[in-house]
């Protein structure tokens, strides 16, 4: 275990973007927390979560896939090639950290998708337990603890210092050379132990998984439920968007003049346009594109990845649904006797 | 206020004068209403909330309900009313199918306000008169409701209803022209600067179309943003300047249409100031074509769709100057 005092966090900093480009939780123009490549004077955010999930860094919402231009008759054929460069995550909570993994079973599997593996294999992720989790907060449905992050180096700030815990030979690789007291487990631990405390008394972490899982389609696919959870939803892609496991996208093309720009960018289960195909739409109404998110998240995936769900409860949708429709809401309709009220 | 409402509601259902009723359903927490419609007194009384979170616009979900057969009766605040009427007027919503019950508001306070005050683990809320008293995982705070409350709502339009069939709480009068302070503030900007601050806001735009999706004056049937046939077809555009243009082209889009409900604004998870380009044309279009309120009445001719000869031609933009 290292230590480094909270005043000195710059130092800590500048030492990390002297290494590699580092991205920290910074607040933006509107107040709210983005990870933001670091410069020198930026200050770490206060607020739990970044608005936007952590996964934009390996999995970009837009990602330039090639171009075509037209000189007379010819078609010159460029590529993009995946990032080369490494960068450091500073800030990531443990939620987003577990999301990480669902989303290499998905990209990683064979055949990798090259640009994620590179984003991945190029990217070193060190985390930050909550401190102060949030009534949104429910990481601990489906396993996670907060107190116990993961990554590459966990991080915990106790009795006004940063203590940063390598967990992997890359974390360790980090650290060298950078100025950094060594410390005792005490502070940590009994950091620990106050976050589990109030992850306890978190409103939804009672949630219940047991109704879902990869053998549940028959029981919950036609249940009448889904009309009413759905009947508000605005059809928006927010929850999407702001999830760090949704990873679904589209390739589209972008002209401009004599120029073609192949793109892939994040799309949505939410739109009407999600999986159109030449014979029509498979999920007419919102009531069949509501229930595949929530079904993608807590029985397909799960199936096809050994019991795993794809939500980590850091609780994004909650805050930010414009009509406020959430898993949670939909775990505590369709979950049966543990999840009443 | 949340009794009242349903007991009328209650009363309006078993007396056979409608058969369903638009209003909210309790969520997990005090903040987080969701727009429900109920058709049996059961789950009315089990799950029907009313609070000063109850800020979703409702008048858009009627555009589908008053379509359906038999009447609905929608609870509408006073700037819902505006856009109600507006689409009335439209002939988006079928007026027989609807029973206005209207609900006097003081406005309405918005949990991203309390969550930037750096309030967190809010569990649950009292209002006391004047102040929020909220308990949280870290103990017991305070807010001045004031300080909660959503920015149209601090600089609201008008308490005053556009159209109800029936009052709960009191109908209000016309506020001064407080909103458009923001708008002045944009236009005493150089032009750089100005471009400066809509390209940074406009930059954390998600494209997630909530915006457009709550908004009671996007009611086209298929947005030509959703239709792989109209060739701008777009999820996220491989440009940023492209993607800018999306909220350009949607505000000149509802010109003379958008009543300056906030939705757009209340619902951006990248917190960006949208209402503030709608704003700018109504104020525009206030000193071109004269004042004019969408969604206030059932007679005016909406400037953008009126003429008369004596219009002021289109370079008088340019020979305003900057503005």
């Amino acid at each position: 275990m290292k230590k480094i005092e909270k005043k000195n966090l710059s130092v800590l900093f500048e030492a990390l973007a002297a290494k590699a480009a580092l991205y920290i939780p910074a607040d933006n123009a509107a107040g709210q927390s983005q990870f933001t490549r670091y410069e020198a004077g930026m200050t770490l955010s206060e607020k739990l979560n970044t608005a936007r999930s952590p996964k934009d860094l390996f999995f970009p919402q837009i990602e330039n896939l090639v171009d075509f231009q037209v000189f007379g008759k010819e078609i010159q054929v460029r590529e993009r090639k995946a990032p080369e460069e490494d960068f450091i995550l500073f800030g990531v909570r443990g939620c987003d950290c577990k999301s990480f993994e669902i989303l290499d079973k998905v990209f990683l599997s064979e055949p990798a998708d090259g640009y994620y593996a590179a984003r991945r294999s190029h990217g070193i992720v060190m985390t930050l337990a909550c401190g102060a989790p949030e009534e949104t907060c429910f990481c601990g449905v489906f396993g996670i603890d907060p107190a116990a992050p993961g990554g590459d180096v966990s991080c915990y700030f106790a009795e006004d210092a940063l203590f940063l815990q390598p967990l992997t030979s890359k974390g360790e690789a980090l650290l060298e050379g950078i100025a950094l007291e060594e410390a005792g487990d005490e502070a940590v631990e009994a950091e620990k132990t106050s976050i589990r405390r109030i992850a306890d008394r978190l409103p939804l972490n009672q949630l219940s998984t047991e109704a879902f899982g990869g053998d549940k389609t028959k029981t919950l696919f036609d249940r009448p439920e889904w009309e009413t959870l759905a009947k508000s939803c605005i059809g928006c892609g927010t929850c999407t968007f702001v999830c760090p496991t949704c990873q679904c996208y589209d390739v589209k093309e972008f002209k401009a003049g004599d120029t073609v720009q192949r793109f892939r960018c994040w799309d949505s289960c939410m739109y009407s346009d999600f999986t159109m195909m030449s014979a029509g739409q498979p999920r007419p109404t919102q009531k069949e594109r509501f229930r595949q998110r929530f079904m993608h998240k807590l029985v397909y995936y799960p199936a096809n990845n050994e019991g795993l769900f794809s939500c980590v409860g850091c609780g994004r949708c909650v805050a930010k649904c414009p009509i406020h429709m959430n898993i949670a809401k939909v775990m505590k309709t369709l979950g049966g006797a543990q999840n009443e009220k | 206020m949340q009794a009242r409402l349903i007991q009328r509601a209650k009363e309006l259902l078993e007396s056979g004068e409608v058969e369903r009723v638009l209003g909210w359903t309790a969520g997990e927490f005090f903040y987080d209403l969701t727009p429900a419609v109920f058709t049996t007194v059961e789950v009315l009384e089990k799950d029907f909330r009313y609070n000063v979170f109850a800020g979703a616009n409702l008048s858009k979900y009627l555009i589908a309900e008053s379509r359906k057969p038999g009447k609905i009766a929608a609870f509408l605040k006073p700037c819902d009313s505006y856009s109600f009427l507006q689409l009335v007027k439209e002939h988006r919503i079928n007026r027989e199918n609807v029973y206005v019950v209207g609900v006097g508001c003081e406005g309405k306070c918005d949990m991203e306000k309390i969550r930037a005050a750096g309030i967190k683990g809010v569990l649950d809320v009292k209002q006391n008169g004047d102040t929020l008293v909220l308990d949280t995982l870290y103990g017991e705070k305070t807010m001045a409701v004031a300080d909660a409350l959503a920015e149209r709502c601090a600089v609201c339009k008008s308490k005053k209803f556009a159209i109800y069939d029936e009052l709960i709480g009191e109908d209000g009068e016309d506020s001064d022209d407080s909103r458009f302070a923001e708008v002045r503030r944009l236009e005493a900007m150089t032009p750089e600067e100005r471009f400066a601050f809509w390209r940074g806001e406009l930059s954390r735009c998600i494209r997630c179309n909530a915006c457009r999706n709550v908004c009671p004056a996007c009611s086209c049937e298929k947005c030509v943003f959703d239709n792989p046939a109209s060739g701008v077809e777009n999820k996220a555009a491989a440009s940023s300047f492209e993607e800018n243009m999306f909220h350009i082209i949607r505000a000149f889009h509802v010109a003379g249409r958008c009543t300056d409900c906030g939705e757009c604004s209340r619902v951006c998870p990248q917190h960006i100031p949208l209402h503030l380009l709608n704003r700018k044309l109504i104020s525009d279009m206030n000193e071109l074509y004269g004042a004019y309120q969408a969604g206030a009445d059932m007679e005016s001719r909406p400037p953008m769709v009126d003429f008369r000869q004596n219009d002021p031609e289109p370079s008088i933009v340019h020979e305003r100057g900057n503005r």
